[in-house]
């Protein structure tokens, strides 16, 4: 290497044949993966069609799921999957998971191996950003963008300058990696990363499991940002080894690469945020948000709906009912995220509270179904956007927090503070704690 | 040479949520999308306005989802370009990959007014706004933007350097 870089330099450097690269610098890369779903891909595919593109460049680097508005809510989304189906079928596309087996792709593509660490990968999904959680580039593009991947198996990229975040301590109880990434957004703006490869480092991170990684950098585009990056380590490698026999290259930022800016952050003095409509930067300490009553408390979605964040919001609903007047529902990121909720009995704990769960689907995120919300409607929910009319009617309000801060919101009637439920709480993420409590209870 | 009037939106965070809101990405033809572009935003939007018509808005524009539905919404409701302050990435992308003009030029909505009659001049880099007789200039295009703005959009671009290199 001549030139000192960062991760998201070398991986871009080495997929388009250079041997180095600078921000600002237009390359055409190689792309590894190409996901797709039933909204952005149909308009590719007339595309392809229109331009007389029979075969996709190469169907083995595609994955496809279902995933906006599944099971079909209607008859206009009912003829969006059904295109997807019939194009999978004649490009003889293997990796497609159908209902039952399928996901929000975000998190179904991890789970399932389709993503290694030094890879290149596209959706015609804004929230692709997840990806980078493995040391991978990957960024959300349009339709025509995942056209012309699909044809070529190349796209355009300029190269992203890189903002370094070093976020050192241990994350408080009752405190997550979504706290961390509101916090983060709230500090920076919702433009604070525009163009730019949001680069994660210390202690914090490196403490962190692959499902609280990825919740932060499925975030980064809420910061206006081109992809979130962390570097591949042992937790990444175990968790992709479990997986896939493939091989992947891990990269490394050099020492003297340049950023754009450097943000020091110390976890262990965050409290629970949550990010106030109508914009994913308004987030406040908890301690500063009024308890105002919510209509709804949401669960789900490609940012905070793995069984992680299912146990965390588990752990303070046990036992406990779902406030009056609230309407809880909790949908998981994946099918085999419900079957091992299932299995966990976490379903009956939610059940029993009064929450409803629905299979995996973006659903109510997007205000697509499963869950939208009515005029001047309040919810908290662990998804990603507050925007205006995001969730379902215009007046409608969305407040944005972790699964517990949810939890426990819907367990009060009001936006509450998780740490109050926490204290006696079992934590179902630590290992084997029911021995643990069994054990004691023996003596 | 784009003429048209000019419908502003000065806010900044316009998201593709508000330009073309998620429960309409159940279609993707143009003229369906056309009716709900900028629904969530202003209901009258649509039928003020008309084709050649510009959007001047502040800064990044089209933040939020990745939807192409966005462009496309505009397009055709008739916009022939936006000038923004800034742009957020994908909507910038998606709309150069569309051949459909995003020109960014800092302080114009500031001092436009809806209604306007503006004209955007892209040889001479300015923005003219004949209501008001002020002239800005718009943040140079860079030559691979020109180049793909010059075929069209991304896929005859590629359609063009495949058939050069056979």
């Amino acid at each position: 290497m001549t030139i000192p870089m960062t991760i998201t330099e070398k991986i871009l450097c080495a997929h388009s044949g250079r041997e180095s690269v600078r921000p600002g610098e237009i390359v055409n890369a190689r792309i590894d993966l190409i996901v797709a779903h039933e909204v952005t891909t149909p308009p590719a595919v007339n595309m392809l069609a229109k331009m007389g593109i029979t075969r996709v460049f190469d169907p083995s680097c595609i994955v496809v799921t279902p995933d906006h508005f599944v099971p079909n809510k209607d008859i206009q989304t009912a003829e969006l999957t059904r295109k997807l189906r019939e194009w999978v079928k004649e490009q003889g596309i293997e990796n497609y998971y159908e209902l039952g087996d399928h996901g929000i792709c975000h998190a179904l593509v991890p789970e399932r191996g389709h993503i290694l660490p030094g890879q290149t990968a596209i959706c015609g999904d804004s929230h692709t950003t997840t990806l980078g959680a493995f040391g991978a580039f990957a960024t959300g593009v349009g339709s025509t963008d995942l056209a012309a991947a699909l044809a070529t198996g190349e796209l355009w990229f300029k190269v992203p300058e890189t903002m370094r975040f070093n976020v050192s301590g241990a994350l408080p109880p009752g405190v997550y990696s979504k706290d961390l990434i509101l916090y983060v957004i709230s500090m920076i703006g919702v433009d604070g990363a525009r163009y730019r490869a949001m680069e994660y480092h210390g202690s914090c991170i490196d403490s962190l499991s692959m499902e609280a990684r990825m919740t932060i950098c499925n975030m980064a585009v809420e910061a206006g940002g081109k992809s979130g990056i962390m570097e591949a380590d042992q937790t990444t490698a175990s968790y992709v080894r479990a997986r896939t026999a493939r091989d992947f290259t891990v990269y490394s930022s050099d020492e003297d690469a340049e950023y754009s800016s450097v943000f020091d952050v110390d976890a262990s003095s965050l409290e629970p945020i949550v990010a106030l409509p109508h914009l994913p930067s308004n987030g406040r300490f908890i301690g500063e948000v009024e308890p105002v009553a919510i209509d709804q408390a949401y669960i789900g979605s490609c940012t905070n709906a793995r069984i992680e964040d299912l146990r965390e919001a588990a752990r303070i609903i046990k036992g406990r009912h779902v406030a009056r007047g609230v309407r809880a529902i909790v949908v998981p990121a994946t099918s085999a995220i419900w079957r091992q909720a299932l299995k966990e009995g976490l379903f009956e704990i939610f059940s029993e509270a009064g929450c409803v769960v629905s299979t995996a689907t973006c659903g109510a995120c997007l205000g697509g179904h499963m869950g939208v919300l009515g005029r001047k409607e309040r919810c908290i929910s662990t998804t990603n956007r507050n925007f205006v009319g995001r969730m379902g009617h215009p007046e409608a309000e969305v407040y944005l927090a972790s699964p517990a801060t949810v939890a426990a919101s819907a367990i009060t009637g009001c936006i509450t503070d998780p740490r109050i439920f926490l204290d006696h709480a079992p934590d179902l993420n630590a290992p084997a704690p029911r021995t643990e409590a069994a054990a004691m209870q023996k003596e | 040479m784009i003429s048209g009037r000019a419908h502003v939106f000065s806010r900044a965070h316009i998201n593709t949520d508000e330009i073309i809101p998620a429960r309409y990405l159940t279609a993707h033809d143009e003229a369906e999308l056309a009716r709900h572009a900028m629904e969530d935003i202003s209901k009258e939007f649509v039928s003020r306005v008309r084709p050649g018509d510009l959007i001047v808005a502040g800064e990044d524009f089209g933040c939020g989802s990745s939807r192409e539905h966005a462009v496309w919404a505009l397009r055709g409701a008739g916009v022939a370009a936006v000038i923004a302050t800034t742009f957020a990435r994908i909507f910038f992308r998606n709309a150069l990959n569309n051949g459909f003009l995003a020109v960014e030029c800092p302080g114009l909505a500031e001092e436009t007014s809806d209604g306007d009659e503006m004209e955007l001049d892209l040889e001479g880099g300015v923005v003219r706004n004949h209501t008001t007789g002020a002239i800005r200039e718009f943040t140079p295009l860079t030559p691979f933007v020109n180049e793909l703005l010059e075929a069209g959009g991304l896929l005859s671009y590629v359609a063009r350097k495949r058939e050069a290199q056979a």
